[in-house]
């Protein structure tokens, strides 16, 4: 399993020896700040699943203009704070989401478009679709409507912001607490294999590769 | 020695973020769209810094940003900033144009190795790109610095300054040659139409791909120090250097604006194209330019 900030948005040893040196009140400045920043910067991997993809290039480009919230597309997953999952998810697209989403580095946050990630939506009686995605995926912003205007979107946005400057808890951390809920949950769907399995000892290639 | 190196350090960080901020703020407001504030790289690299890193690849792939960032450094602190004074010149004597030469090329060569660990296709792909496309650009640019050396009798950027205050400026007794490197400078910068490496809608971010978190802030960092580099060279060569920080933000952003203006008017070229425009239009404007003051002065 990764390592990382559990609970706290700034390293667990750093909070440590600031409370050793009796700069608690230091660290929580910083801790703010840092929150701060955060929140003024969002980048964002846009997953088109469904009809709310089309929703997200006016909110991007000139019309909407996210960017002057600092929200910013980017590329790739390794660089992403946010991904938008803008619809209805097949299984098929759920297994892709789950790996999208743990490629992501910590601190990261799922945003998603309409009714159908919340409650299945017209899909709600599909053979093959997700009825509830938060059972899978910890969801920080559920934009409703069928489908948001970008104007919804950037209410998401905003509402996102604030969440991340209150320092309330992100679904990041939730998914590391109840990781067993959320894989077990995963497995009753796709079956027994899910990529990436965490079996695999990466720092230790040579000596056989198994953790 | 070592506060002067400090400061201009964070002279260049502050001052490059800025210009980054104004170059993303100037270009939403010619796309008709309200834009991000001018400290946005600011938020954006104090966020990266404080993410969390996950990803391994081994040490030579962490190497990579570092010797991004070596090369940034090295450039700025040998480039003089003031054209009268001292200050802030702490090492400039212990190097020459052509050690900034190698020095400019140092940082994609150590990213090239860095991103051939990560494995990633898109990263060795714009790595491929930006060292192909690098061929292109550094011709225009050296002659182009080859005969500011022969005009000036000297390697020494200290001295072509000197020269510039008595015989006036290189960007009027010698234009051809600031053309050529102008238009190398706007590859240099990754401005369009040369921003071949990271082409977002072709190869994601290119070199940048696999990076994330503190790495990713450490190359925006190495970014705005080099871009930084990059202007003040270009104003001590063509510009006569600037003799206050007024002089100096005014001769800089003059050349970025014009990079910017440049960089939002035109779309991309493919790889082969940007070559061998490089190597015809401006490396011949270059070479008449060369010739001009070859034979006659």
């Amino acid at each position: 399993m990764e390592s990382g900030f559990y609970g706290s948005s700034l390293d667990g040893n750093l909070k440590c020896k600031f409370e050793e040196s009796g700069l608690a009140n230091t660290h929580e400045i910083m801790e703010k700040a840092v929150r701060w920043f955060r929140s003024r910067s969002i980048f964002v991997v846009a997953y088109g699943t469904g009809c709310g993809a089309i929703e997200m290039p006016p909110t991007f480009t000139s019309r909407y203009d996210a960017e002057r919230m600092g929200v910013v597309g980017v590329a790739t997953p390794r660089q992403a704070d946010l991904i938008i999952l803008s619809g209805y998810l097949a299984y098929k697209t759920l297994r892709r989401v789950i790996r999208t989403y743990e490629q992501m580095q910590k601190p990261r946050y799922i945003m998603t478009l309409g009714s159908c990630p919340i409650n299945g939506g017209m899909y709600w009686d599909s053979y093959n679709t997700i009825k509830k995605l938060d059972d899978y995926l910890p969801i920080d912003v559920s934009v409703t409507g069928c489908m948001p205007r970008p104007e919804a979107v950037i209410d998401g946005f905003v509402l996102l912001q604030e969440r991340i400057r209150n320092g309330e808890k992100a679904g990041w951390e939730k998914y590391d607490e109840n990781f067993e809920f959320y894989k077990e949950n995963q497995k009753r769907v796709l079956g027994g294999h899910i990529d990436p399995s965490y079996e695999t000892d990466w720092y230790n290639l040579k000596s056989g590769g198994k953790a | 020695m070592i506060f002067q190196i400090i400061l201009l350090i964070m002279l260049a960080y502050v001052v490059g973020f800025i210009y980054f901020g104004l170059y993303r703020n100037i270009t939403a407001r010619i796309q008709g769209r309200y834009g991000p504030t001018v400290y946005q790289s600011f938020y954006d690299s104090i966020k990266l810094f404080s993410k969390n890193n996950t990803v391994s690849y081994g040490w030579m792939f962490y190497l990579g940003p570092v010797i991004m960032a070596t090369g940034a450094v090295l450039t700025l602190v040998l480039v003089p900033v003031f054209s009268d004074s001292d200050f802030l010149r702490s090492v400039t004597s212990q190097g020459n144009l052509f050690v900034l030469l190698y020095l400019m090329v140092l940082g994609p060569l150590g990213n090239a190795l860095a991103v051939g660990t990560g494995g990633n296709p898109f990263g060795v792909m714009g790595v491929v790109r930006g060292l192909t496309r690098l061929i292109g650009l550094e011709l225009p640019f050296y002659i182009a610095v080859v005969g500011l050396i022969i005009a000036a009798n000297s390697s020494d950027i200290v001295h072509i300054i000197d020269v510039q205050k008595t015989a006036g400026l290189n960007i009027i007794n010698h234009p051809l040659l600031f053309i050529g490197a102008m238009i190398s400078m706007v590859g240099f910068f990754g401005a369009s139409p040369f921003d071949i490496p990271g082409a977002p809608q072709e190869v994601y971010s290119g070199p940048r791909t696999e990076f994330s978190g503190k790495f990713l802030a450490l190359l925006m960092s190495q970014g705005s120090l080099f871009a930084f580099a990059k202007l003040v060279l270009i104003v001590d060569l063509f510009l006569g250097g600037a003799d206050s920080l007024v002089m100096l933000v005014l001769k800089t952003f003059t050349i970025f604006v014009a990079i910017i203006f440049i960089g939002i008017v035109y779309g991309r070229y493919k790889v082969e194209q940007a070559v061998d425009f490089l190597m015809k239009l401006p490396t011949l404007i270059a070479v008449l330019g060369l010739a001009r003051i070859v034979w006659f002065g």
